[in-house]
């Protein structure tokens, strides 16, 4: 539970000075190009881990369980530009499904 | 055109609210299913508001990451809100305070709606389309939270399955070229290869490095 409390103070105290930099601190002084482009694609890298890992990671190994299921039913889901909360749910149900029936 | 208020903004957010209120919804059930608890998701929510952080830090500490991962990951996430943030800065006039309280409200849908064309933004606009964001996006992790004690066994119920569905929902509309698409694959590929030699959570922060492809010159 501590551990809780210490990434929500952290997540916290770093977001409102990541967010406070620019209008407080630096005034409007543009990044240099090269850093706006990898910050621009820090997002794109760490959510293609994210679900990598949400996906195939158990512990330390990887598996394929029913969970690929519900992904590809979600990847169905926002392919069909379904709002996000349609995708969360059809993607839990399908997982749910397919481990109640194996 | 007589120049965008706060009633705006408001206005603006108000078609997107319901998505928000899901969205949040998702954030307070998958946080508690995480181990997070109710309380916690909702003290996080107020302070943090930066959705895909909140789930990317949850995410890592219920797969058995440590604090430091947790947070380097969720952290990592929201350095894009340096550019965002000093692309209204030349737009937020008054005190320091009160630029500090604006920039608060900058996540990318309030910050989108404020967006005038031309690279500039309107501060009223933001302030009314980001408060009515946070009050949905807090209401509604209270929601999720308390909701989430009433399910069961997460894995039962496939919510399992959720986080990476939502991250899938996030990453395709910031998918724009296919310079993104790379570095999420990549990103992908290094995260699956270290995961069976490195602890929970290393693996998300080392993927990051795929975004060092923003190097190189683009066509």
């Amino acid at each position: 539970m501590t551990e809780v409390w210490l990434v929500v103070a952290l997540v916290g105290v770093g977001t409102v000075a990541i967010k406070a930099a620019g209008p407080v601190l630096l005034g409007g002084r543009p990044l240099p190009p090269r850093l706006a482009g990898v910050i621009d694609l820090l997002a794109p890298a760490l959510f293609g881990a994210l679900i990598a890992v949400q996906t195939f990671g158990d512990g330390q190994s990887l598996v394929v369980d029913e969970r690929v299921i519900g992904v590809a039913v979600a990847g169905l889901a926002i392919w069909r530009k379904a709002p996000l909360i349609v995708v969360v749910i059809l993607a839990a149900a399908a997982t749910a499904i397919a481990r109640a029936v194996s | 055109m007589a120049e965008r208020t706060f009633r705006d903004g408001v206005k603006a957010m108000a078609p997107l609210i319901v998505a928000v209120l899901g969205f949040a919804i998702s954030f307070g059930v998958l946080a508690r299913a995480a181990g997070f608890g109710w309380f916690a998701p909702i003290v996080m929510s107020a302070t943090t508001f930066a959705g895909s952080a909140q789930f990317a830090a949850v995410s890592v500490l219920g797969d058995g990451g440590t604090v430091a991962a947790a947070v380097a990951a969720a952290l990592l996430l929201n350095l894009r809100y340096g550019p965002i943030g000093i692309s209204v800065a030349p737009w937020l006039t008054g005190g320091a305070w009160s630029r500090f309280l604006h920039a608060q409200l900058v996540v990318d849908e309030s910050w989108a709606i404020a967006a005038e064309g031309e690279g500039r933004f309107n501060r009223r606009v933001l302030f009314g389309a980001g408060l009515a964001l946070y009050v949905a996006w807090v209401a509604g992790t209270a929601v999720g939270a308390v909701l989430g004690q009433a399910l069961g066994d997460p894995a039962t119920l496939g919510l399992d399955a959720a986080f990476a569905a939502l991250f899938l929902g996030l990453l395709v509309p910031i998918a724009k070229d296919r310079m993104h698409v790379i570095a999420a694959l990549l990103g992908a590929a290094i995260a699956l290869t270290l995961t069976p030699f490195t602890p929970a959570g290393v693996p998300i922060i080392a993927a990051s490095a795929a975004c060092l492809l923003g190097l190189r010159k683009r066509p």
